[in-house]
């Protein structure tokens, strides 16, 4: 980044970063998929597959998120906004896990009860 | 006078939770970015519940669900040169997008470095790949519907739900990216008219944050109802 661009940055306030920086997000976000493409391609089971799956997601989620949609250079108050509401999206996951099962013993109870 | 500049300037970078505090009781905007920005992320942040909403719906159904799920793995197989390869579809379309946001990425940067000729040529070449997303997904959807006999109410292979929550989830994001298509189109063709050459390219920005949610929401929705 010369100095020009860093005047153009500062006139127009907007997100400017080395294009080498999204080429290595880009390739990072490719090897994960395959990774995670590779999963199920080995027929990976249990537990092993269920914390690959997630850690992978989580990481191209968190690439995604931070460098290519520019949150890491953000002001807390913005991260704030978007990341203290999805909370209450947790808390549904859990409740509707609890129901999922709870539906399940009881159709089993009245499927081996009749 | 010196002295109280460079205190400003402090308090501009400051960002922690003093900040915070700053930013929300000091007698100026809130939320120092241009309004278009700030209403996109409140928009991807109520379509984060749409979609989170939809996947934990899917999840509770799943999880209830007395008949065998269909194996995801196998039903998204396709036989290519007499090779049966599974999930190979979806593998490549998960490739298209994941490229698409890079171009988006590259559009994003350009237009801040005001080279606009570059900068529709990305978008473009965003628009073009979410295109290609769409049409196999078309593909993919004809072959569950004709060959397979996968409906929103049954399917031959198993628990009734998983055609209610494939299509619903699939195609409420294929839905997400045949509008982006079309965001994308219109705003490549303002910035080649120059539409914004006086008001600045924070739009092509804006565009790139909804595109990446696009994949963003992708990401999820590989893991969970391809891969589980």
């Amino acid at each position: 980044m010369n100095e020009s661009h860093v005047q153009a940055q500062a006139q127009q306030g907007g997100q400017q970063h080395p294009i080498s920086l999204y080429l290595k997000v880009w390739l990072l976000l490719f090897v994960l998929s395959t990774l995670s493409y590779m999963v199920d391609y080995f027929q990976l089971q249990g537990m092993l597959r269920w914390s690959l799956i997630l850690i992978f997601m989580f990481l191209k989620a968190g690439f995604i998120l931070a460098i290519f949609m520019h949150v890491s250079w953000e002001r807390i108050a913005l991260k704030l906004v978007l990341f203290l509401p999805p909370l209450a999206i947790l808390l549904l996951i859990v409740l509707m896990a609890i129901e999922g099962d709870y539906t399940f013993v009881n159709r089993l109870l009245s499927f081996l009860s009749s | 006078m010196m002295k109280e500049n460079i205190q400003a300037s402090e308090d501009k970078n400051e960002d922690n939770w003093q900040g915070v505090v700053r930013d929300w009781s000091a007698d100026k905007q809130t939320f120092d970015m241009p309004w278009g920005k700030l209403m996109m992320w409140i928009f991807l942040l109520s379509d984060t519940f749409i979609f989170s909403i939809f996947l934990t719906g899917y999840m509770n159904v799943r999880m209830s669900a007395m008949d065998s799920w269909p194996n995801a793995s196998e039903v998204f197989a396709l036989t290519i040169a007499g090779h049966h390869i599974p999930l190979v579809l979806i593998a490549i379309m998960t490739f298209v997008l994941i490229t698409s946001s890079g171009t988006m990425a590259m559009a994003v940067n350009y237009a801040y470095r005001g080279d606009k000729k570059r900068t529709v040529y990305f978008m473009a070449a965003t628009a073009l790949l979410g295109a290609l997303f769409v049409g196999m997904q078309a593909f993919e959807w004809t072959k569950l519907i004709v060959d397979e006999g996968i409906r929103p109410w049954g399917n031959p292979m198993g628990a009734a739900q998983f055609g209610a929550a494939f299509f619903m989830i699939t195609g409420f994001h294929g839905m997400h990216v045949s509008a982006g298509v079309i965001y994308l189109a219109v705003v490549a063709r303002k910035v080649a008219r120059g539409d914004y050459e006086n008001k600045g390219y924070h739009i092509v920005e804006i565009t790139g944050l909804y595109w990446h949610f696009v994949d963003l929401v992708w990401v999820f929705i590989f893991a969970f109802f391809y891969l589980w």
